[in-house]
């Protein structure tokens, strides 16, 4: 911690490129259409209507958001594998897989340092810390089961080659059945997930201070000038 | 029985005329299989030139943990003919049900049969498999079911697995499966199998699988389960009378609403339709009469495999093994919010209650600056 007489100087850095932050909130707000419609499906509200059918669609319709806003995701979802290779750093796929023993004693600092609060100094991460990598890691393995047991589902009800391609899913767990109940429970690894994230995002932007919330609108966050000073010197040690 | 030897047997056609069936009877027949085969408007000359020229298939048709409920649809199916030219007439060797012969005499008929036409014969198998212990849950003239299987599957040119028994073991295979109710493509390797679900399989559905086999020699196509593709391809949702209903969102609440007067759709009153592949929604039952949707009660899904323990009947949203018996995935989905609500509340408090302690310099170094300014 510094003392008061050398107050902080904070310098811009670009860590979020437009892409990346597009693909956040694309993701987000069809993870939230995904999910409300999808409990919709799973359990549709009584409403008494004195009409026709014929002259009724509103449960149709909700499945036809559904389903489009599943599209969205996957191709999202592509876009963002796509970016992991060709984006800046804090956009790569190094982030995101353990590959070294130095991740895993990081995801260990993290642990003790945000979430138990045993160890007091904060980390100085621009990107994402080892700990968010990792569990974006296991997001995207959710994304994929979601897109496999939703298109699997899909599959049956479109000539299209594309949801075509996912046809094998359903033999593979024994039916729709069991593919419906898998894809229903994937679904609250999504909501707890949203809610842990949101949190951890409010939290990080309270305790640091370096615009942790807004970096997903601009793209920039703030980082300590020393910070910079002991990034030199190691490159210099090199 | 079969007591002729190969090379000798007549044509199906041969056999019918000899019964008493006219020509155009048979053309009737071949005119309605083909249509519920679901082939073009050809292919009835194709069905009809098979089924002159060729010579019958022997059949052998095993019955094991089974109600006999495929036996009985199928010998309701909807064309005299078809319970004729398959059944009592023409090739069934061996048929626990329905055959005249019994003991020595019906083992030896299979014996001969499966001797005489080691290759040729078509293997129907009726109910599933025990294989808990030496197999003795299940016993037919002194031997187990594992080992009649083994025995007669080894010269089957093609086996088909008759009913919901044979293709996932139905209910004697639902929890705990104290017997190991085991379905025929778990035993049986290397041999290419049918399989048509269903308890009972629709009697069309059954006739029109086995004539494809006899007529064209080869298997119809299958999907990824192993099912015929042109009765179990599509949904009963898909070809249900009641889906404008689901599309417009009017669903049945309970049995006795007005809803279910109304003929609205069984969702939310448990109809496991839209996850169920069959044709019932348009071969229908006893000879098109009608099917369990049209009569008011929601689909059992009785093609799907684990259906007895894919939750309860009369609900849309299915129980969670592991967790007690009336926990659902929104229900364990929920404890885990809570959990983590909790857990963020408590982490919240820390935080703040170390505030001082962890960015009290930044917070001074904020209050300053906003000073100077």
């Amino acid at each position: 911690m510094n003392t008061l007489s050398h107050p902080h100087l904070l310098r811009r850095v670009f860590v979020w490129e437009f892409p990346v932050r597009l693909y956040h909130w694309i993701n987000a707000a069809c993870i939230v259409v995904l999910i409300a419609t999808g409990f919709i499906i799973s359990d549709p509200p009584a409403i008494l209507s004195g009409k026709e059918a014929y002259q009724n669609y509103w449960f149709g319709t909700t499945r036809f958001i559904h389903f489009l806003a599943s599209y969205i995701f996957l191709f999202n979802f592509i876009f963002r594998l796509y970016w992991g290779f060709v984006g800046n750093k804090y956009a790569s796929w190094r982030n995101f897989i353990p590959s070294s023993r130095e991740f895993w004693k990081d995801i260990v600092l993290v642990l003790k340092t945000d979430i138990f609060m045993t160890k007091r100094e904060p980390e100085n991460t621009v990107g994402h810390n080892r700990l968010a990598g990792f569990t974006y890691l296991l997001t995207f393995f959710a994304f994929a089961l979601q897109c496999l047991t939703g298109f699997g589902l899909y599959a049956a009800m479109s000539d299209w080659w594309l949801p075509n391609m996912f046809d094998w899913v359903a033999p593979l767990v024994g039916g729709d059945f069991m593919l419906r109940q898998i894809h229903h429970w994937i679904m609250w690894f999504f909501i707890l997930f949203t809610v842990v994230h949101v949190y951890l995002v409010f939290f990080h932007d309270y305790v640091e201070g370096r615009g942790e919330l807004s970096s997903m609108a601009g793209g920039w966050k703030f980082v300590e000038e020393e910070v910079f000073d002991e990034a030199d010197k190691k490159h210099e040690g090199k | 029985m079969a007591t002729d030897s190969p090379g000798k047997r007549p044509t199906y056609y041969e056999e019918l005329r000899a019964k008493g069936y006219s020509r155009r009877d048979f053309m009737k027949f071949c005119t309605m299989i083909t249509a519920y085969m679901g082939l073009q408007q050809s292919g009835i000359a194709q069905v009809a030139d098979a089924l002159k020229t060729k010579s019958r298939i022997p059949v052998i048709w095993l019955h094991f943990q089974e109600c006999t409920c495929c036996s009985e649809s199928f010998i309701r199916t909807s064309h005299p003919i078809t319970a004729d030219i398959l059944l009592d007439k023409i090739s069934l060797d061996y048929t626990e049900t329905l055959m005249a012969a019994s003991g020595h005499q019906a083992e030896e008929a299979m014996q001969k049969t499966m001797k005489d036409h080691y290759g040729e014969y078509v293997l129907c198998v009726e109910g599933s498999v025990p294989t808990f212990g030496d197999g003795e849950y299940c016993c037919i003239g002194g031997k187990s079911a594992v080992q009649i299987l083994q025995e007669t599957a080894a010269g089957a040119k093609a086996i088909i697995a008759w009913g919901s028994c044979a293709c996932n073991g139905c209910v004697q295979a639902a929890k705990p499966n104290p017997t190991h109710a085991t379905p025929i493509h778990k035993l049986v390797k290397g041999k290419p199998i049918v399989k048509v679900p269903g308890c009972p399989p629709i009697g069309e559905v059954m006739a029109g699988t086995l004539v494809h086999i006899i007529a064209f020699g080869t298997l119809p196509a299958l999907d990824g389960i192993g099912r015929p593709k042109a009765f179990y391809s599509k949904r009963i949702h898909d070809s249900c009378y009641r889906r404008p209903f689901y599309d417009a969102g009017m669903f049945v609440e309970t049995f006795d609403d007005e809803s279910a007067k109304k003929g609205y759709c069984l969702y939310k009153v448990g109809c496991k339709g839209p996850s169920t592949y069959n044709a019932c929604g348009i071969m229908k039952w006893n000879n098109g009469v009608s099917y369990p949707i049209q009569s008011g009660h929601g689909c059992f899904g009785c093609t799907e495999e684990n259906y007895w323990d894919n939750g309860p009947i009369y609900e849309r949203i299915p129980n969670l093994a592991g967790f007690g018996i009336e926990s659902t995935a929104d229900k364990v989905g929920m404890v885990a919010l809570g959990v983590t609500a909790a857990g963020i509340a408590a982490h919240a408090i820390a935080t703040n209650i170390r505030k001082r302690d962890v960015v009290g310099n930044l917070i001074k170094e904020g209050k300053e600056a906003e000073k100077e300014l």
